[in-house]
C-alpha cells in the first residue's frame, strides 16, 4: 500500500474531511468492515482531540498519514501543539453513576480499546499519535 | 443526523438518525434542551436508525440526562445495538442508563 498523507485545519466541522480521507485508504487496503468501525472510532477521538486541546491560543493543523504494516494498517495523527503525550492520561472510571459521570479520558480509552497498538512520539515538534489495526485481529466489532 | 420526535400518551420519542458525532452532538443537545425547556420531561430516545456514535455523541446523552434529572424527569434509550450497543458496553454508558429492546417497552415503562 502506497503511502497517504492530509493536512487539515484541526477544526471539528473536518472531521468529515479526515473520515473520508481515511476511509478511502483503508478500503484501499482492503481493510475489514468491521474493522473500519473501531478506526473511524479512534480517527474522531484523535482527530477531536487535536481541534479541542492542540492549539489553545489559535488554530493549527493535524496532519493524518495512512500507511501499511504487512497485514496491518497504520494511522498516525500529528500536531504541531506544544507537548502532550495523551497516553499519559488515565482511563475513565466508567463505573461511576450518571451525575458523577466525566467524560474527559473517554476518548483516549476509545482509541486505547479500538486499536490493536497504539503508541506516542514527539519528533520534529510535533505530537504523534500511531495506531495500528491488524487485518484479522482477534478483537471483533459486531456490525448493524 | 436527523431527529424526529412524536407525542405519544405517556412520554415523546426522539427518534435519531444517522451519527451522533462530535460535529452533530451539539445539535441533539440543543434539541434536547428545546423539547425539556417545553416541558417534555418524559423521554424515549430511539435509536435504531443510529448508525455511529463516539465520546462526544455519548457526552451530549449525558448532559442531557443529568439536565433531565435535574427538572425531574426520566428518559429512557430504545433499540441501542450493533455497533452503538459496543459503544455503550466499552464506555460504561450501558449500565448508567436505562434500556429497553423496544420503543413501545420503554413507553410502557414510562406510563
Amino acid at each position: 500500500m502506497k503511502n497517504d498523507t492530509k493536512h487539515i485545519a484541526a477544526r471539528v466541522e473536518n472531521l468529515i474531511v479526515a473520515n473520508n480521507f481515511v476511509e478511502e485508504c483503508a478500503d484501499r487496503f482492503g481493510l475489514a468492515t468491521k474493522k473500519k468501525f473501531g478506526l473511524e472510532l479512534a480517527l474522531e477521538e484523535a482527530f477531536i482531540n487535536i481541534c479541542s486541546h492542540a492549539y489553545p491560543d489559535g488554530e493549527g493543523d493535524a496532519e493524518i498519514f495512512c500507511t501499511g504494516d504487512g497485514d496491518a494498517f497504520v494511522l498516525e495523527i500529528a500536531d504541531s501543539g506544544k507537548p502532550f503525550d495523551v497516553l499519559s492520561l488515565p482511563d475513565p472510571d466508567i463505573t461511576l453513576d450518571i451525575m458523577d459521570r466525566q467524560i474527559g479520558g473517554l476518548g483516549i480509552h476509545f482509541i486505547r480499546t479500538m486499536s490493536d497498538s497504539v503508541s506516542y512520539r514527539r519528533e520534529n515538534d510535533r505530537n504523534i499519535l500511531r495506531m495500528v489495526f491488524e487485518k484479522d485481529s482477534k478483537r471483533t466489532v459486531t456490525s448493524r | 443526523m436527523e431527529i424526529r420526535t412524536k407525542k405519544e400518551a405517556h412520554a415523546t420519542v426522539v427518534a435519531i438518525t444517522g451519527r451522533l458525532d462530535a460535529v452533530t452532538a451539539p445539535e441533539y443537545e440543543k434539541k434536547m434542551q428545546e423539547l425539556i425547556g417545553g416541558g417534555d420531561i418524559r423521554l424515549v430516545v430511539d435509536f435504531e436508525a443510529l448508525e455511529y456514535i463516539s465520546s462526544a455523541g455519548l457526552r451530549g446523552l449525558l448532559v442531557t440526562a443529568k439536565l433531565l434529572k435535574a427538572k425531574g424527569g426520566h428518559v429512557r434509550f430504545a433499540n441501542v445495538a450493533g455497533t452503538v450497543k459496543e459503544v455503550f458496553d466499552i464506555s460504561g454508558f450501558g449500565s448508567i442508563f436505562q434500556m429497553d429492546a423496544t420503543v413501545a417497552g420503554a413507553l410502557a415503562a414510562l406510563s
